[in-house]
């Protein structure tokens, strides 16, 4: 009960620091969509990187390390670092001028102008909110498997769970509501100032709980010595044994070591005290996991396939498309403003992904290898700290994460929804300040309601998986906008050739995959293949196309 | 300046690429994993190029050309809803 107390608490604090960053505001719409270009560096840092970081980057990481140990922090944190910083130098700044000197705030505007093409719009305008939902419902999916584990206990008679170590806790339906609600709540009134200080308190709050449950876990598991000894290591018989186990809160070495699996195939001698974890090498486990209240047999891949590795280089290239992103690099307040971002940006994300990788590598020697993923971290910290309070300042560092990415993006989406279509269509003349800020918090509302509903359906599924899903999808209109920008032959058709042909091939993999991982042969991502098809459309179809016209290049191209 | 970082930025995606410590399992410090802390120092590593990148690619002929003097005037033609 005690740390449900002080997630309320802080809960509490961040709905009236939104509702705070609300009174500032000057009330018009341009103070609601871009807080009148005010952000300055150190808010546009906290923005950009407590947006990119979500549950993906604390839940997640977590989970996909104890699923395949340390491989995942070269998967995505520092190759994320790298082209991250290449998009925002090589991207971010030139949007900036274009819309420093034509007065665009939305990509679609953007896009709309370059290729001179109002259908443009229409047709960018479903592929960006359809990419963008899958982004939120991970961070609604994993407020709500962060929170059952740690309220276990609070409420037995009201919510009890087929797992006995959970019943009680507060289910994900109830508390994915209250998060959509708060943060509803403080981007209703404070727009996209509300946003911004939220942003950067909770973004703080995140990395500073994120260092403090890292050396409490490290000291519960005995230093970080013994916690390097933890992993899940492979015996002289080809299984998988833990070595160590949680006697009432305390980390200690068992006397027979614990077999949770199994290497598949013929036992190698070479592999004896092998701990697959602290490397990459792929390897194939056999385990037994509970199904409701079976236990049935499972088998899923160590390590990280090389071609895996090679091709998830592609998925970062998804921030050069973010509908947020694009809207911070258009409305910032000076080109200068982004220059903190490109240097700490790779340094916050390896503040944030080493712990978490830690912890998920030393999860594999005390949980049960069919834990679900997104539920490791929270496992950990239930079972490790157990200062009650501390367990909840701690889980709410998780949810500063996850709600700090879900703020802008419900904003960015009104933004657009009001700018791209209403406005667009039927003209700004027609309404109001007051109405413009309404129709944007009726679409925020409806954004909400959607996602909300696909988090019930959708609870089971991975949040890594499903990001890296997502991300797949941005990183395919990616090519759009670095031709845009730099190829003055890429055309109106060629754009619309390079939307269709990257969004059909992602759509067909992510059936096929049904929303999990999927690789193509010796692991190749489906990024890949969408990347691909889209650069390949682009040029293709812009060459054999009729140029642009001198009167939009002279727009966009300096001579 | 700009293409020897634009080199070294294309370095660095090669050196990603680490294929050489991928079944290394041993710890830096005694609990450090190898590979993890390779992937470490190449975050730190992106970080000093965005510094150099600063210093020695900004293009202020950019800024110069956003913030010049006729922004006002193509402010005001501007077709789109918000400024």
């Amino acid at each position: 009960m005690t740390v449900l107390i002080v997630i309320l608490v802080y809960l509490s604090l961040l709905l009236g620091l939104g509702l705070m960053s609300g009174r500032m505001a000057r009330g018009t719409s341009k103070d609601y969509f871009v807080a009148s270009h005010s952000i300055g560096p150190f808010l546009l840092l906290m923005s950009v990187f407590g947006t990119t970081m979500t549950a993906f980057a604390l839940v997640g990481s977590t989970g996909k390390a104890f699923e395949r140990g340390i491989g995942v922090y070269g998967l995505m944190a520092s190759i994320s670092g790298l082209v991250h910083v290449i998009c925002f130098f090589a991207i971010g700044i030139r949007l900036w001028s274009y819309g420093m000197k034509h007065g665009f705030v939305t990509q679609i505007q953007f896009f709309r102008s370059r290729f001179d093409s109002n259908a443009i719009g229409y047709v960018l305008f479903p592929i960006l909110v359809g990419l963008v939902i899958p982004y939120l419902l991970i961070g609604v999916i994993g407020a709500g498997k962060t929170i059952l584990p740690v309220t276990a206990g609070a409420f037995p008679d009201a919510f009890p769970h087929p797992n006995p170590l959970w019943t009680g806790g507060i289910p994900p339906w109830l508390s994915g509501l209250g998060i959509c609600m708060i943060v509803l709540a403080y981007v209703f009134t404070g727009g996209s100032r509300g946003a911004a200080w939220a942003n950067t308190f909770q973004t703080l709050v995140f990395m500073a709980m994120g260092i403090v449950a890292f050396s409490f876990i490290v000291n519960s598991l005995g230093g970080l010595r013994q916690a390097s000894d933890i992993p899940m290591t492979v015996n002289d018989q080809g299984q998988l044994v833990q070595k160590y186990g949680i006697v009432n809160g305390e980390v200690e070495k068992l006397e027979t070591p614990n077999v949770v699996g199994t290497i598949h195939g013929e036992v190698d001698p070479s592999l004896e005290g092998y701990q697959p974890h602290l490397g990459r090498r792929v390897l194939e486990m056999d385990y037994k996991t509970r199904k409701g209240t079976e236990l049935v047999d499972a088998t899923r891949e160590l390590g990280v396939p090389p071609w895996m590795f090679l091709t998830y280089l592609f998925i970062p290239l998804s921030v050069g498309m973010f509908p947020h992103l694009f809207q911070h690099w258009l409305t910032a307040r000076s080109a200068k403003a982004f220059r903190l971002t490109l240097i700490a940006h790779p340094l916050c994300i390896m503040i944030v992904w080493v712990p978490c990788v830690l912890i998920g590598v030393w999860a594999t020697g005390l949980r049960p290898p069919g834990m679900p993923s997104a539920a490791v971290l929270s496992s950990m910290m239930a079972a490790l700290v157990e200062n009650q309070i501390l367990t909840g300042l701690l889980t709410a560092g998780v949810l500063a994460a996850i709600m700090s990415s879900l703020d802008s993006q419900f904003l960015c989406l009104g933004t657009m929804f009001t700018n791209d279509i209403v406005l667009h269509r039927m003209g700004r003349d027609r309404f109001t300040d007051k109405q413009i800020i309404w129709i944007a918090r009726f679409f925020i509302i409806g954004i909400v309601t959607i996602t909300y509903l696909l988090s019930l359906w959708a609870a089971d599924k991975n949040v890594f998986d499903l990001a890296v899903w997502c991300f797949s999808g941005f990183a395919m209109l990616t090519p759009l906008v670095f031709g845009a920008l730099y190829w003055r032959r890429t055309t109106k058709v060629g754009a619309y050739a390079s939307i269709i042909a990257g969004t059909a091939v992602w759509i067909v993999l992510f059936v096929k995959a049904g929303a999990s991982e999927y690789t193509v042969g010796p692991g190749i991502m489906p990024v890949t293949f969408c990347v691909l098809a889209s650069t390949v459309a682009l040029i293709g179809v812009s060459l054999v196309t009729k140029a642009p016209s001198e009167e939009t290049l002279a727009k966009f191209f300096r001579r | 300046m700009k293409n020897f970082l634009t080199g070294v930025a294309a370095a660095m995606l090669i050196l990603h690429q680490d294929f050489w410590l991928w079944e290394n399992t041993n710890l830096i410090f005694g609990f450090l994993p190898t590979g993890l802390v390779y992937h470490a120092c190449f975050s730190i590593a992106v970080a000093i190029l965005a510094v150099f990148a600063i210093k020695y690619a900004w293009p202020h002929d950019l800024e110069r050309w956003a913030s010049g003097e006729d922004v006002k005037s193509n402010m005001n033609e501007n077709k789109y809803d918000i400024q």
